[in-house]
């Protein structure tokens, strides 16, 4: 059986997604707000709770969330899974739901999150302690990526200044957004300034801790014609390879590597085909290593490559368009924001800067400590 | 009793073992059944040199009612192989990548650990 999934291209697309509850929901639970977000995809989708056959979930507090979900939204699904690679499960479920939509096993595909985790005490990990590092009271996952940008800074000359731009640059998106949690602009100083949690990375150059959920709905491509804006499934790819940050072979180097070659190589398309992207910035040191390594700039151009406003509002390249993790929206698991970002744009519908006639978004997860990499691109019909 | 508690008890004994494929001459942390990758299971204990390299460093800013700063770090062995760690000895701050480490074993939340000064 040949790893070529190019036939997966188009095959099938999101035709319904929502956002709810995100900054502060005082009162709600978890399930609440994944449930809430599961019925307005829907009905986004023009479709309703009983229309659903397959069901995508994945939490920091449900031992098996497509349970929980299913049961909460009363339906009987031919197929679910809680399958959690960390803040990139939901795209690892985009490609899941395509494959099995595909294979004719389900006919309409529910992806979802909720939290609370802001109004229930603040952020609060999933993970078991990890086995020869948890007896140095090793803090997760901010020590993991602090190792990462500390290495960066050393290999390639990298400073604090660096890393502080693209806080700078989300945080332009964000001024857009009137769903971006924090929306007042910020300086290069101000990110300099703030409380400094684990060397390099302060307060600033790390992800929000907020409320929300999320949730998609995907569909055959032949069932999305019917739909306004469907925004297909062009390419998506995925790879891992470790689960501790002990044992990352090249702390400068991601596994988005391959998951980039392998959803490009799907889709057909290069980075420069991209006119959006939106990536899984947990901790600014993200942006700059997955710039790099999916392709739009070489390995150690990224801390110039985000400097100068090139990914801020009206720079060269639109990335974390919505304002990303750092400042829009981060409710424990960011994944499933960053996708229906990347869709809202091809919908022409995103809720703050919108990218005149963007038909293509390229949507990349990141999960664990760096770990898991999922990248999927999505594009209108007129990029099929 | 498997790897992950043999490797405690050579530090309950004072001594850091590490595993080494008696085939290849690899050594394997951290410590498994087998060797990562190709399932091989020559594995003996031998014991570490102790030398090493900072990888990576950082420093956690933990307040000082809750016991102060302290180092977290990847110190590449001389074996070729990498743990976390954390290095002793010296202020937090000042521990940087390239630094030399010798590692000895100190108690660490009730139990032994290996941890590293400077060398």
């Amino acid at each position: 059986m040949a790893s070529d999934m190019a036939h997966l291209r188009g095959r099938t697309a999101c035709i319904g997604a929502a956002a709810w509850g995100c900054g502060e929901q005082p009162g709600w639970s978890s399930l609440e707000i994944m449930g809430q977000n599961a019925r307005l995809a829907l009905a986004d989708a023009g479709l309703t709770i009983a229309d659903v056959d397959g069901v995508w979930a994945a939490t920091a507090v449900h031992a098996m969330p497509s349970m929980s979900l299913a049961e909460h939204l009363g339906i009987v699904p031919k197929y679910s899974s809680g399958s959690n690679i960390g803040g990139s499960s939901f795209m690892s479920h985009v490609l899941d739901a395509a494959v099995h939509l595909e294979a004719g096993l389900i006919d309409v595909a529910l992806i979802a999150y909720g939290s609370n985790q802001r109004t229930q005490g603040g952020f609060r990990s999933a993970s078991e302690p990890v086995p020869f590092e948890a007896q140095y009271d090793v803090r997760l996952p901010i020590n993991a990526y602090a190792l990462a940008a500390a290495r960066y800074m050393h290999e390639f000359g990298a400073t604090r200044e660096h890393l502080a731009e693209v806080a700078v640059a989300a945080r332009g998106g964000a001024g857009h957004n009137p769903e971006a949690f924090t929306r007042d602009p910020i300086t290069v100083d101000d990110v300099l300034g703030a409380r400094m949690i684990s060397d390099p990375l302060g307060k600033l150059d790390c992800c929000l801790v907020t409320d929300g959920g999320g949730a998609l709905v995907m569909v055959r491509a032949d069932r999305a014609a019917d739909h306004a804006k469907p925004v297909y499934l062009l390419g998506a790819g995925m790879a891992h390879d470790h689960r501790m940050i002990s044992e990352m072979p090249d702390l400068t180097t991601t596994c988005a590597v391959q998951a980039g070659q392998r959803a490009f190589a799907m889709a057909g398309l290069e980075p420069g085909d991209m006119n959006t992207v939106q990536l899984y910035d947990a901790f600014t040191i993200n942006t700059i290593l997955f710039l790099e390594d999916l392709g739009f700039c070489e390995k150690g151009e990224g801390k110039d490559f985000v400097g100068s406003g090139h990914i801020a509002p009206g720079g060269g390249l639109p990335v974390n368009t919505n304002g990303g993790g750092l400042s829009c929206v981060h409710p424990g698991m960011y994944g499933l924001f960053v996708l229906i970002e990347a869709i809202r744009q091809c919908r022409g519908a995103a809720p703050g800067l919108q990218i005149p006639d963007a038909t293509v978004s390229l949507a990349h997860g990141n999960g664990g400590v760096l770990s898991s990499q999922v990248t999927t691109i999505w594009g209108t019909a007129d990029a099929l | 009793m498997g790897p992950e508690a043999q490797f405690k008890q050579h530090l309950a004994d004072g001594k850091f073992m590490i595993l080494r494929s008696a085939s290849t001459g690899a050594f394997v942390f951290y410590p498994r059944p087998f060797i990562p990758g190709t399932g091989e299971d020559d594995l003996e204990w031998v014991e570490a040199k102790g030398t090493g390299t900072v990888y990576s460093t950082t420093v956690n800013r933990r307040s000082p009612e809750k016991g102060g700063t302290f180092n977290v770090c990847l110190i590449d062995l001389d074996e070729g192989v990498r743990m976390l760690s954390r290095v002793v000895g010296m202020t937090p701050e000042d521990v940087s990548i390239g630094l030399k480490v010798r590692a000895k074993i100190e108690e660490l939340n009730g139990e032994p650990a290996v941890v590293w000064e400077a060398a």
